[in-house]
């Protein structure tokens, strides 16, 4: 009898989806976190386009590093939080996890398709092509995006939100063996993507003036991410009240 | 000035690159601000229109969630 009512309580946390400490919580931290990634990002942009050099083999493309990378860490960051919280919908059933995993996507999407173009428009001048189907980081990114949309529309098309949860994490948990297939992808296969160069056993081989705009904008990018994360759980938090309210409203009104 | 709008001739990579990403960050803030405020009022009115029955069932429930 414990395990059946504990049972309806986790059923009852997801048909009511409205965690009060959440919420307080998240309604202090949206401003300040917003503002301090926007000023990061302002001194970020500033070393990235005017206090950092050229490099000598990239000449000035090498600016374009400043945007594609920590666009492509969020890439995978927002894989791995969609991945962890998925994991723990499916096995502790905590009422956020799913809000989060959910709300993680639209912004990983985002951060996985500017990977891919800047990363397309840095390839063109220094390589010579655009895209190329050989290269593996480059094919792992775009099933990254592609792995990003079908998880949004599994979410799209299953109306009950307790079952498309359930579909969207098994989802979600298969498609992350493409995360260390896209880490590893330009050791394994060696072909245009250059190797890491930051986060190396034997540290970091980029250059300090080029290392502090990198750092930069990837710490005010990740603190968007943050701030994007938790107004977007807020708004999916309260679009499960208004399901909930019509769904009474509908039920009482069936009932009179 | 001139120089800078430049990038060395590859301005036409550079800037594409920087425009794109401003672009598409604005977006997803403005979209995910947008989403909030229109589920937020939506959630007020149907609060209003149910009355109070509904509310109280509804701060009950969350009462209970609460951990």
């Amino acid at each position: 009898m414990a395990g059946m009512s504990s049972l309806s309580a986790a059923q009852r946390f997801h048909a009511y989806a409205n965690p009060a400490r959440f919420m307080a919580l998240s309604s202090r931290l949206v401003a300040p976190l917003g503002m301090l990634s926007a000023l990061v990002i302002a001194a970020g942009l500033w070393f990235a386009l005017v206090a950092s050099p050229p490099d000598y083999q990239q000449g000035e493309t090498v600016r374009i590093m400043y945007v594609h990378v920590p666009s492509a860490w969020l890439a995978m960051f927002g894989y791995s939080v969609m991945a962890v919280a998925s994991a723990v919908a499916l096995i502790f059933r905590h009422p956020l996890a799913d809000v989060a995993a959910k709300s993680a996507a639209p912004i990983g999407a985002a951060f996985t398709f500017l990977a891919l173009v800047t990363g397309s428009l840095w390839g063109r001048p220094m390589w010579g092509t655009w895209w190329e189907w050989g290269d593996a980081r480059l094919v792992s990114m775009l099933i990254l995006l592609f792995l990003y949309l079908g998880y949004m529309a599994l979410w799209a098309t299953i109306e009950e939100p307790v079952r498309a949860a359930r579909a969207a994490a098994v989802l979600a948990l298969v498609g992350s063996i493409n995360l260390p297939v896209i880490r590893y992808s330009v050791d394994w296969w060696n072909t245009l993507h250059q190797p890491a160069s930051v986060f190396r056993m034997d540290g970091p081989t980029i250059a300090s003036s080029m290392l502090l705009p990198l750092g930069l904008m990837a710490l005010g990018f990740t603190v968007l991410f943050v701030t994007l994360l938790l107004v977007r759980m807020r708004a999916e938090i309260m679009r499960r009240r208004v399901r909930n309210l019509r769904l009474a409203r509908a039920a009482s009104g069936a009932g009179a | 000035m001139t120089d800078f709008l430049n990038m060395g001739g590859y301005a036409a990579f550079v800037w594409p690159a920087y425009g794109l990403t401003a672009a598409v960050i604005a977006g997803l803030v403005w979209q995910s601000i947008a989403d909030y405020r229109a589920q937020t009022a939506l959630a007020e009115k149907l609060e209003q229109l149910s009355g109070g029955r509904v509310r109280r069932a509804a701060s009950s429930e969350r009462d209970g969630e609460v951990q």
